[in-house]
């Protein structure tokens, strides 16, 4: 039941526990212990919202920076990591295989914003040897959500 | 000649433009996106001609290799296999092919539309069975002894079946099986919805039991597995000897399936697998929730555990299917199948289908909760 249940609401975190059940063929009390141990185990990690700012009138920016470190022998990827993440103005850190090491992801109010966040904060870091700021233009599809797209059923009604 | 049941009603539904139906019999997820994308290939490099009348060789091998693979089946790809317009032209040229004037085929019903009509198009003469909801909707070995004569050729085997849910297992097919190869009756087995069934254990084809691949046709496609409806791709296989007359036919009457649609279904099948698993599992949540909550309301159901069908009762309210479903149609603006559309013994039942979002279906759901506290 484990993976199944985990596929089910990692598409939507809102089913209710009744009609979870019911999918699965459980119990709801087994459902129920079920999320409890996999949230005390790590596995659920948190339940969270797509939005799609770019339809409100919040203004938002979102940018994907590439970070260039050097480790040493005391200081390797964990610890930079930690050092990069601990912002609030960081949403995402992966480290990487490819050119650069990590790849972390930043939200602001405006561009001017983000740039101070990068020279300011994220550059001085010790250890970091370079960055390239990339900004998001438009967002096409997020976990696994195009967004914007509203499904229209289409199937015409002559099926035998 | 009868128009079909369903299309009958459709059409009144299609008249309601605010109504909402669970009458559909197609996937509601669109073809994976690799499938469509190696349909579009196909068509950017210029794969525009016919096929051969058999269909791509590349595509009846897969076929085979999928026969290999899932049912320890061997196949020929040349001889043995051949693509047709959807599974709905190869049950009719396999009726075309077998039956001569006045040769009985044997139909357990309820069952999808098209056999009995096909089978009389073909010069024979449909016998059917009415398969009881006591058994499940199965065929049992007594039911077909008692339907065979003298002039019985086919036995027409439609499981996973639409439109009851109903499935065979291995035990069930034996006997089945036994009888055929006693009394010398071919079957033709749709098994459009084998990927659909949800005992946790894959479908058995009866072509698999020994003595029957040799008198057996094997109808499948592309449709229900993978949610390529619109690409009207099939195939059959089975014994050369009848598999050739029907590619005959097919020749004649078709020349080939669409081209794009076999490279498509070529890729379908070399790495498909996965989807399909991933569709069989939110058909099997949804299945699970809809015989719960039906069962709830009182509207019984027995566990149906193939295809995407509900077939729940309503022969405790008192009136048929028919009404059940015009009334349901008027007061609730929901559309769902009476049984009678699948033959006579459909009566006191409704299809359901769950090719429809969970969304969806709650709220059809609470819609014939209101119909049935109001009327009943």
């Amino acid at each position: 039941m484990r993976e199944e249940l985990l596929r089910l609401i990692e598409n939507n975190s809102r089913i209710e526990l009744a009609e979870l059940a019911t999918m699965l063929g459980a119990s709801e009390a087994a459902v129920a212990n079920e999320i409890a141990e996999l949230e005390k185990s790590g596995v659920i990690c948190g339940y969270y919202t797509l939005i799609n700012w770019d339809n409100t009138d919040e203004e938002k920016v979102d940018a994907l920076i590439e970070v260039r470190v050097n480790t040493q022998r005391d200081m390797g990827f964990d610890s930079i990591a930690e050092r990069i993440y601990k912002f609030d103005e960081v949403k995402t850190c992966y480290l990487i295989s490819g050119a650069y090491d990590f790849l972390v992801m930043l939200e602001g109010k405006t561009m001017r914003q983000v740039a101070a966040f990068v020279s300011n904060k994220l550059s001085p870091v010790e250890f970091v040897t370079g960055t390239a700021t990339h900004f998001i233009l438009k967002r096409y599809k997020d976990f696994g959500t195009v967004l914007g797209e509203v499904k229209k059923d289409e199937r015409e009604r002559i099926s035998l | 000649m009868q128009p079909s049941g369903i299309r009958k009603f459709f059409d009144i539904v299609a008249e309601m433009p605010d109504a909402i139906s669970l009458g559909v019999g197609e996937p509601d997820f669109d073809t994976p996106w690799h499938i469509r994308e190696a349909g579009i290939y196909s068509l950017e490099k210029g794969r525009t001609f016919y096929t051969s009348n058999a269909g791509l060789m590349e595509l009846r091998k897969e076929i085979a290799a999928y026969y290999e693979r899932k049912h320890r089946l061997t196949y020929d790809p040349v001889s043995e296999t051949f693509i047709t317009v959807g599974g709905s032209e190869a049950i009719d040229m396999a009726l075309r092919a077998m039956l001569d004037p006045g040769d009985e085929v044997i139909i357990p019903e309820p069952c999808y539309v098209s056999y009995v009509p096909c089978a009389r198009l073909a010069g024979g003469v449909p016998v059917t069975i009415p398969l009881k909801e006591y058994n499940e909707f199965r065929l049992t070995p007594e039911e077909l002894e008692a339907a065979i004569t003298e002039k019985t050729k086919v036995l027409v085997l439609a499981f996973p079946n639409n439109p009851t849910g109903a499935i065979m297992e291995e035990k069930d097919l034996v006997p089945i099986a036994k009888i055929c190869r006693e009394r010398d009756i071919f079957v033709v087995s749709d098994e459009i919805y084998g990927e659909l069934t949800y005992t946790g254990k894959p479908h058995m084809t009866i072509a698999s039991l020994p003595g029957m691949q040799e008198r057996t046709i094997v109808i499948n496609g592309f449709s229900k597995a993978y949610a390529m409806t619109g690409w009207r791709l099939g195939f059959a296989v089975g014994p050369k000897e009848i598999i050739s007359q029907m590619l005959k036919l097919h020749q004649y009457a078709i020349m080939c399936a669409p081209t794009t649609s076999q490279y498509a279904g070529v890729e379908a099948l070399r790495n498909g697998d996965e989807d399909v698993a991933k569709m069989r599992e939110a058909y099997n949540q949804r299945r699970r929730y809809l015989v719960k909550e039906l069962n709830d309301m009182g509207l019984h159901c027995f566990e149906p555990y193939g295809a995407f069908y509900v077939f729940p009762s309503i022969q405790h309210l008192g009136i048929t299917s028919d009404e059940f479903a015009t009334r349901l149609l008027e007061q609730e603006k929901l559309a769902v199948v009476p049984g009678t559309a699948f033959g006579d013994c459909g009566e006191g039942f409704l299809r359901i289908s769950y090719a429809y979002s969970l969304a969806e279906l709650k709220e059809a759901l609470g819609r014939i909760r209101h119909f049935i506290e109001n009327n009943f």
